[in-house]
């Protein structure tokens, strides 16, 4: 199974029924697919929409049902649309139940960097520092390692996103939770040993004593 | 309200002048006053928006021919060209998180000096601005921003200038609406007055300064 399969698959187990969720760009969009057939979930869209579907078949798109890539999707039944006043309060205002955001590091007391690489990405935060923000739980989708560096790193070293800890982070090692301000390694992927994950975070982690392995 | 014809729209945009715009990645953008800003070759103009869009849709064309001298949004990531112009010096770029941007124009258009949010503290946003404590928790004092003209695209106008929007084409367009000294909408259809149910209005005709005519 490739990285961005095992984290989707892990993060999709949180969705319950009824909550109201906000997926990122990137492996966090790819959450959406793995909801359980009997969870029923709310999707948020920022540019104001809750209540996303799947993208169209063939020739059903239409140019204004687009979700906050621009790309064309569906809305669901009881699905409702709203300016971005609102669709901001949603998420600031802590009615956003779940956000699921993808990171370019996060540090050991949990603050997530995501937005820029100074001198070289500066694509704008666009919605990421209100959901980092005011998002009831945020979990950030990432894979561990970026050319062999550790981006679960002792401190961000790019402008972080927020100056609210993240709840956890999902690679496709571990499962690390962000609890009074330590990392705690909760969850190894299937054929991963506790050492593999500290050989290849620099963040300490304290080992949790209710470790166990990722389902997914 | 006035009905005026897509040129004679946009010749009442001097140079220099600042624009609001709605649209969320070109979805519900004014396409046809930004391809006639561009064809009247205005310059230094300012541009609040949400996002610059991508070359060659929505605000994006007017980025591409060089009608913007700066420009205040949350995104410019899928944009090229407006990250060349930065680099280049050629064009100003404020990022401003989305959701404080909204609300900074929702302020503008609201009578209200500014709005206070947690969101960007502890961060880059911070930077120079002031922090107010309420009840224990730091917000930043984020301020009005209000233009010249506003800019926006419904679904339904009509005769008086009522607006509707259509799906995730709304997004900016009824907060925008809102803070323009001067605001000229485009509609999809022009339709008579009462086909938009009083519940159904979004942008009360009263705000409405002139619907470009389709043609």
């Amino acid at each position: 199974m490739d990285p961005q399969t095992v984290i989707a698959k892990r993060i999709a187990r949180e969705l319950r029924s009824g909550m109201l969720v906000n997926l990122g760009i990137g492996i966090p969009t790819l959450v959406a697919g793995y909801a359980p057939l009997d969870v029923q979930v709310y999707f948020h869209s920022e540019n104001g929409l809750i209540g996303t579907g799947a993208i169209p078949a063939e020739g059903m798109a239409h140019p204004t049902l687009t979700d906050a890539g621009g790309r064309p999707v569906t809305a669901l039944p009881g699905a409702s649309t709203f300016d971005s006043a609102i669709s901001f309060g949603f998420m600031r205002g802590g009615h956003v139940d779940l956000t699921v955001l993808g990171g370019l590091q996060v540090d050991q007391s949990g603050h997530l960097a995501n937005w820029m690489i100074p001198g070289k990405m500066v694509p704008g935060m666009g919605g990421a520092m209100d959901l980092a923000t005011g998002a009831k739980r945020v979990i950030v989708a990432m894979q561990h390692t970026a050319k062999g560096k550790s981006k679960i790193v002792q401190t961000c070293t790019l402008p972080v996103t927020s100056d609210r800890a993240v709840d956890c982070v999902v690679t496709e090692l571990a499962l690390i939770r962000f609890e009074s301000g330590r990392a705690v390694l909760s969850e190894i992927a299937p054929g991963v040993s506790v050492d593999d994950v500290i050989a290849a975070t620099e963040a300490d982690l304290v080992v949790s004593q209710d470790l166990h392995q990722m389902l997914i | 309200m006035k009905t005026v014809p897509l040129a004679e729209a946009v010749a009442m945009i001097p140079d220099g002048a600042r624009l609001v715009v709605g649209g969320f990645l070109s979805v519900g953008t004014p396409e046809r006053l930004m391809d006639e800003i561009v064809r009247q070759e205005k310059r230094d103009l300012t541009l609040i928006a949400n996002d610059t869009a991508r070359p060659g849709v929505g605000v994006g064309k007017l980025v591409d021919a060089k009608c913007v001298r700066r420009v205040i949004v949350s995104h410019i990531g899928t944009n090229p060209e407006t990250q060349r112009q930065m680099f280049a010096d050629e064009i100003t770029v404020e990022l401003v998180p989305q959701g404080t941007l909204i609300e900074r124009i929702r302020a503008g258009g609201y009578g209200l000096g500014g709005v206070l949010t947690p969101t960007g503290v502890g961060t880059l946003v911070e930077e120079g601005k002031q922090k107010i404590e309420v009840d224990g928790r730091t917000y930043l004092l984020e301020t009005a921003l209000k233009a010249d003209f506003a800019l926006v695209h419904a679904f339904l106008a009509d005769y008086l200038g009522n607006l509707a929007y259509a799906l995730t084409a709304r997004n900016y367009n009824p907060i925008v609406a809102m803070a323009g000294e001067t605001v000229i909408a485009t509609a999809e259809h022009i339709v008579p007055v009462g086909v938009i149910s009083p519940d159904h209005v979004v942008t009360p005709a009263p705000l409405v300064d002139y619907i470009v005519a389709n043609g």
